[in-house]
């Protein structure tokens, strides 16, 4: 007993099991390490605020229903983002709210046993709760210098550059990729020498079916689109239940920066070029593989 | 080549500890240690660390305003000036007899009114060589919009409009301004991330002594920290060799204000922020705890800076981490840690039923 104590004690140790030979006492014995771990704080946050205790067995594991039953989400082309080294993974983003952004972080996490960090829009990091959320959950704020930080640790980091034009898109336009900022994420890749991973994400789409939206009112709780969905406002927080479409999530074929000189990062000519080839590439992959999925909602 | 220190801010805890170790170094001959008021009487606890300017260190009082410190520098041939008079705060009862308790008017005066005489002084003095000064990370804000880490070149998101870091981005310009004018002076700047210890009397280090913490419902800021010992190390490093440039200082790692607070095993009271800034106020009014605007901004939004710059120039590390000073400090105000821990004894209970059988 007093070993178990110990090693409870010493926190990070393997997880407590020799209480019984079972299974079941030793996941809870590992239950009660993790607690208390929790408890007196004794964990590790990266520099970022990532927690990646926090993020494994709290906030994916109440994503992973999600991801598996609601979505049935299949991943194609895992080969091509690497194992172990920096990557930018560049993704569609659509659905009204960021989902997909989610299920995303819930496939590189389960299917490449990598965290994924995103670069976020500085209005997730202005709300209470949902800033340090994101934060916990290995994201932060898409600005370079953060960017360059990650990709130069050798993280697979994840951005979006359609940005709320992509996200908050009509219905009507659905797998339209809108305009891609101002290639702020190309010049991070080439000053790292990391892989672009072009990624299209099918599914996120239907979830949400932005029908209309209400400008003013949006205006006046400063957020950049308040949608109206068959669901949404009409049946109140039921209408937030999204739609049970069915995803498919690709990682395209690398497009490698390290044949660039890092100064070239600066050149804007290089950086609109490759912004406009990752570009055309996605929409290619986007349109095919939203006809290898067929209908959104097959019959159940 | 003898060799004459000068360091200033020498009643507080970290000037009088920097002086010490200075006057304990064979390599110099003399340490003058000046403030604006002597050095308080011993205090019982804490030993010799916390007393006055101890052993070959002499004591100079200086007015603030006025020739007196101009006449020290040259009197004495001081080299090397070691500044660390920065103030974070006003309001601490043994402050008070001297300028730096009257409130932020007399602070700013202390901060930066202090600083402008000394570089004055030293601009003007033919034998100083190296100049030191103390500045903080603060300078840098708090802000969402804030890259997560900080590197010495990165430009603050929003200016300093208040207290401390307003004082401290102020002193930075004058050093800068000094550093062109006198491009023969070497001249450091150490910003350091908030002080942790056991000798340390900060903002901070009185709000994490508080029975019941008040945090800001929906922010879980990133802190870091430096330990004394660690502090006090890279200052007489820098006051040792030359290390021309600005550098953060701070200890490896973060610590989410979450996580301090479930160290300590007090009970945490998440409020609104508009009642934080009140409660922050009432307390300030009231000085018990001493919460300044840019306090309040660091309990929301946090700071992380990055330390590589003088890891690289020293060749050092800091020996404690961020989570290394923060418990140091625990242990030295005997907070409880596991008694008192009523969540912790809950799981401890609960783990022995279950897993005893």
């Amino acid at each position: 007993m007093d070993d178990f104590r110990d090693r409870r004690a010493a926190g990070n140790g393997p997880p407590a099991g020799l209480v019984d030979g079972d299974g079941s006492g030793e996941r809870l014995a590992e239950l009660f390490a993790f607690l208390r771990r929790r408890i007196t704080g004794d964990y590790e946050v990266d520099e970022f605020g990532f927690d990646p205790e926090l993020n494994d067995r709290v906030l994916l594991e109440a994503l992973r229903p999600l991801y598996r039953h609601w979505f049935r989400t299949e991943t194609l082309g895992l080969e091509n983002v690497p194992a172990d080294a920096g990557a930018l993974i560049v993704a569609n983003h659509s659905g009204t709210l960021p989902v997909d952004a989610l299920m995303l972080q819930v496939a590189v996490n389960d299917e490449l046993g990598r965290p994924l960090r995103l670069l976020g829009a500085h209005l997730v990091y202005q709300l209470p709760v949902l800033g340090h959320l994101a934060r916990k959950s290995g994201h932060t704020l898409a600005c370079p210098e953060d960017a360059d930080r990650l990709l130069r640790k050798g993280e697979v980091v994840g951005v979006f550059p359609e940005g709320f034009k992509g996200i908050g898109k009509p219905f009507s336009e659905r797998y339209r990729l809108q305009r891609f900022g101002r290639g702020g994420f190309v010049a991070s890749a080439i000053r790292a020498g990391v892989p672009i991973v072009p990624c299209a994400i099918v599914g996120a789409e239907e979830i949400y079916p932005k029908i209309g939206d209400l400008p003013s009112l949006a205006r006046l709780l400063g957020l950049p689109y308040l949608p109206i969905t068959p669901l949404f406002p009409w049946l109140g927080p039921l209408g937030l239940v999204p739609l049970p479409s069915k995803w498919l999530i690709e990682f395209g074929e690398p497009v490698r920066t390290d044949a660039y000189d890092p100064e070239e990062a600066d050149d804007p000519a290089v950086v609109f070029d490759l912004t406009d080839h990752v570009r055309e590439t996605m929409q290619r992959r986007l349109d095919a593989l939203r006809l290898r999925r067929g209908a959104a909602f097959p019959p159940i | 080549m003898t060799r004459t220190v000068l360091v200033t801010g020498v009643r507080g805890h970290i000037g009088a500890r920097v002086a010490a170790a200075l006057a304990g170094d064979p390599e110099i001959d003399r340490v003058i240690g000046v403030d604006t008021a002597p050095p308080p009487a011993p205090r019982g606890r804490g030993g010799e660390q916390d007393g006055p300017v101890p052993g070959r260190t002499e004591f100079v009082h200086v007015a603030l305003r006025g020739p007196d410190l101009a006449r020290v520098i040259r009197d004495a041939d001081v080299d090397t000036v070691v500044h660390l008079s920065l103030v974070s705060g006003s309001g601490r009862g043994d402050r008070r007899a001297d300028g730096t308790g009257g409130g932020r008017s007399a602070m700013k005066e202390h901060n930066v009114i202090g600083t402008m005489q000394l570089l004055a002084a030293c601009q003007r003095s033919a034998t100083v060589r190296r100049v030191v000064v103390r500045s903080t990370t603060a300078v840098y804000g708090s802000s969402p919009h804030a890259p997560a880490v900080f590197t010495e070149d990165t430009e603050p998101a929003e200016v300093a409009r208040h207290g401390y870091a307003r004082d401290a981005t102020e002193v930075e310009t004058y050093v800068r301004g000094f550093a062109r004018r006198r491009p023969d002076v070497t001249t450091t700047t150490l910003r350091f991330a908030n002080l942790m210890g056991p000798g340390v009397d900060s903002p901070l280090t009185r709000y994490f002594s508080q029975p019941v913490l008040p945090t800001v419902l929906g922010f879980d800021p990133r802190l870091q920290f430096v330990h004394e010992d660690d502090a006090v190390e890279v200052l007489c490093r820098t006051a040792g060799a030359d290390h021309p440039g600005v550098f953060n200082v701070a200890g490896d790692g973060v610590l989410l204000l979450s996580q301090c607070a479930r160290r300590t095993g007090r009970p945490v009271v998440p409020l609104p922020s508009p009642a934080f800034r009140l409660a922050g106020g009432l307390a300030r009014g009231a000085r018990l705890v001493d919460f300044s605007p840019e306090q309040l901004t660091l309990m929301s939004h946090g700071r992380a800076v990055d330390t590589a710059r003088i890891t690289a120039e020293l060749g050092w590390r800091p020996k404690y981490g961020t989570a290394a000073a923060f418990d140091d400090f625990l242990r030295s105000r005997a907070v409880p840690g596991g008694a008192g821990h009523l969540p912790l004894a809950a799981v401890d209970w609960l783990a022995d039923l279950l897993t005893k059988r």
